[in-house]
């Protein structure tokens, strides 16, 4: 490793690390104020709130109908990520295996819903779902959500499958195998921790998905994340302590998840599997 | 002897039993993405109220209210990306030489991964005239009355600061980490400073890289609209181009204008975009690997 001697460069290491310093402290700070203010019976321009209290989130709890709306948020979210594992997948084997003609204008519609602002889409899309009933339902959410997880997977596995051998699936072929056990048996093993990693990210970012659910969401379908906007909108209805405990509520739900995710993947990964592919 | 059958001579083409694997997801893909855009495409060539196919059109870009949010997008969203990559760039490359890079890594992936209406929620406390970073900057003797930081442009900025810069620095860290060490070791053997590695070495090396984290993160800073509205002015500076589009879509019930206005919102991005890689394209293209190609 080449190491600078001199103050010039001392100075700039210390003002490097300075910066990143204090990006990491302020981005404490925005975390440690949510948290602490849902503890907090009364916080008016003081360090430390006057008291602590766990009231907060047993009131956002009934206000906010937050076993609904959790339980909502995990019914959508799994929809999500299962469907879009399994389409994701097939399309990816396919696309990993087969040279065909026009490929590459296939490989670019996957990869359109990623580049295209969510909004762009998002709002004829939404048009199109409430035309045909589907506004404000169940389904709608999961169809719009799957509109940019299901590209994902695919970008994501492209390159995990192509780098397992075909000739595993023709020994497997020529051993006797037929579709089904090929597929349990061969491939399944093989891809299940690419899948893992894919979906485990397509979880932890359909659960901070919030623009195109917030545009198809009726009053029963709210995620968690939806449901918060909400509240921050009419910040002035509700108590702030009781908005910041679901706020809370949000961010344990996202983190369980992410700290599964990192078991499996880098955190770069987060941003820049996909980012990079589509880029080239 | 007798022609190929028709099977086989596609599966010469490369379409058999896998190619058909395709279908699903194409048919997906085709019916909620290629389609709604058509329609959109369509929908906004139909004015509500009737009139000429571009009417939309030619209602927004006669409203000052209504084009005015093109600027304040950009004015939001260059000056942020642009700072986003200007403390990237520096801190990537001294965090390049840490052996465990794991912790921050995990700690900057923590406001992508809980988004924007968290990070809003946090900050109006955070920011806002009696909160913490008003406290210390007045502590500190920097200030001596509260600033303002809140419902107005400095909030959004500040919101997409604290999602934007990780994400940049993220992209431009696997970037920066692809460039093969032994080239600034070759290069300081035969004598150059930082400063000249960093600009004859590394820059040339890495402009392809950082032109695409730039529009990466510019479309992220672009597509702004929770923070816009929660810790903005949303009705004034604030007021940017995605608001304009959700209002007419969905407050003023009018699909085709907010169609209309989806479609200005993404040709505009389109052109920075474009720009972007116009400019990049003008520096070095190779490989940053060491290994001869």
């Amino acid at each position: 490793m080449i190491r600078d001697k001199g103050l010039a460069s001392k100075l700039w290491r210390f003002a490097i690390w300075a910066v990143a310093g204090l990006f990491v402290l302020n981005l404490a700070g925005v975390i440690a104020v949510v948290i602490i203010n849902s503890f907090a019976t009364r916080w008016l321009g003081t360090w430390l709130p006057a008291g602590w209290t766990t009231r907060w989130y047993f009131d956002a709890w009934s206000e906010f109908q937050l076993s609904d709306v959790v339980l909502v948020t995990f019914e959508i979210v799994f929809t999500v990520t299962i469907l879009s594992g399994l389409l994701g997948v097939v399309t990816a084997y396919a696309l990993a295996r087969r040279d065909f003609p026009g490929k590459k204008i296939v490989v670019l519609l996957f990869l359109l819903p990623l580049l295209i602002p969510t909004l762009t889409y998002g709002i004829p899309l939404a048009t199109v779902l409430y035309q045909f009933g589907l506004g404000g339902t169940f389904w709608g959410v999961v169809l719009i959500n799957l509109v940019p997880s299901f590209p994902f997977v695919v970008l994501v596995m492209i390159p995990f499958i192509e780098q397992i051998d075909p000739r595993i699936e023709a020994a497997a072929r020529v051993f006797g195998a037929g579709t089904t056990s090929l597929f349990v048996r061969i491939l399944l093993p093989l891809l299940l921790p690419g899948m893992l990693a894919a979906l485990l990210l397509v979880l932890v970012r359909a659960l901070a998905m919030f623009e195109l659910t917030f545009l198809v969401a009726g009053p029963t379908t709210q995620t968690l994340v939806v449901s918060l906007y909400y509240a921050v909108f009419a910040s002035g209805v509700r108590a702030a302590q009781s908005i910041d405990a679901m706020a809370v509520v949000y961010m344990v739900t996202t983190l369980f998840w992410l700290v599964i995710a990192l078991q499996f993947v880098n955190p770069t990964q987060i941003v820049t599997r996909a980012k990079q592919q589509s880029a080239h | 002897m007798s022609a190929p059958s028709l099977r086989s001579r596609l599966a010469a083409q490369g379409i058999d039993g896998t190619t058909l694997l395709l279908l699903p997801g194409l048919i997906f893909i085709l019916a909620l993405f290629i389609y709604p855009f058509a329609f959109g495409v369509i929908d906004s060539l139909r004015p509500k109220d009737g009139g000429a196919w571009y009417a939309n059109y030619a209602k927004f870009f006669g409203d000052p209210y209504q084009y005015g949010t093109i600027a304040a997008t950009l004015w939001l969203a260059l000056p942020v990306t642009i700072v986003n990559l200007a403390l990237a760039v520096p801190i990537a490359f001294r965090v390049r030489l840490m052996h465990r890079q794991r912790l921050l890594t995990t700690i900057l992936v923590l406001p992508i991964t809980l988004g924007t209406v968290f990070v809003a929620d946090g900050l109006l406390t955070f920011l806002g005239p009696r909160g913490w970073f008003n406290h210390v900057l007045m502590l500190l003797g920097i200030l001596h009355e509260p600033l303002k930081l809140t419902n107005n442009y400095w909030g959004v900025f500040a919101s997409l600061l604290i999602t934007g810069f990780p994400f940049a620095f993220l992209l431009t860290l696997s970037y920066v980490s692809g460039i093969d060490p032994a080239i600034e070791q070759a290069a300081a053997t035969l004598g150059a400073g930082a400063r000249q590695r960093f600009q004859r070495i590394f820059l040339p090396l890495l402009v392809p890289g950082l032109a695409v984290t730039f529009c990466l993160s510019f479309v992220q800073a672009y597509a702004v609209f929770p923070s816009a509205v929660l810790l903005g002015a949303p009705a004034g500076p604030t007021r940017v181009i995605s608001i304009a589009a959700y209002q007419a879509a969905f407050e003023q019930y009018d699909h085709s204008m907010g169609s209309a206005i989806a479609l200005v919102m993404g040709g505009v991005e389109l052109v920075v975009v474009v720009l972007i890689l116009a400019l990049r394209s003008l520096f070095y293209r190779g490989p940053a690997g060491g290994t001869k190609g």
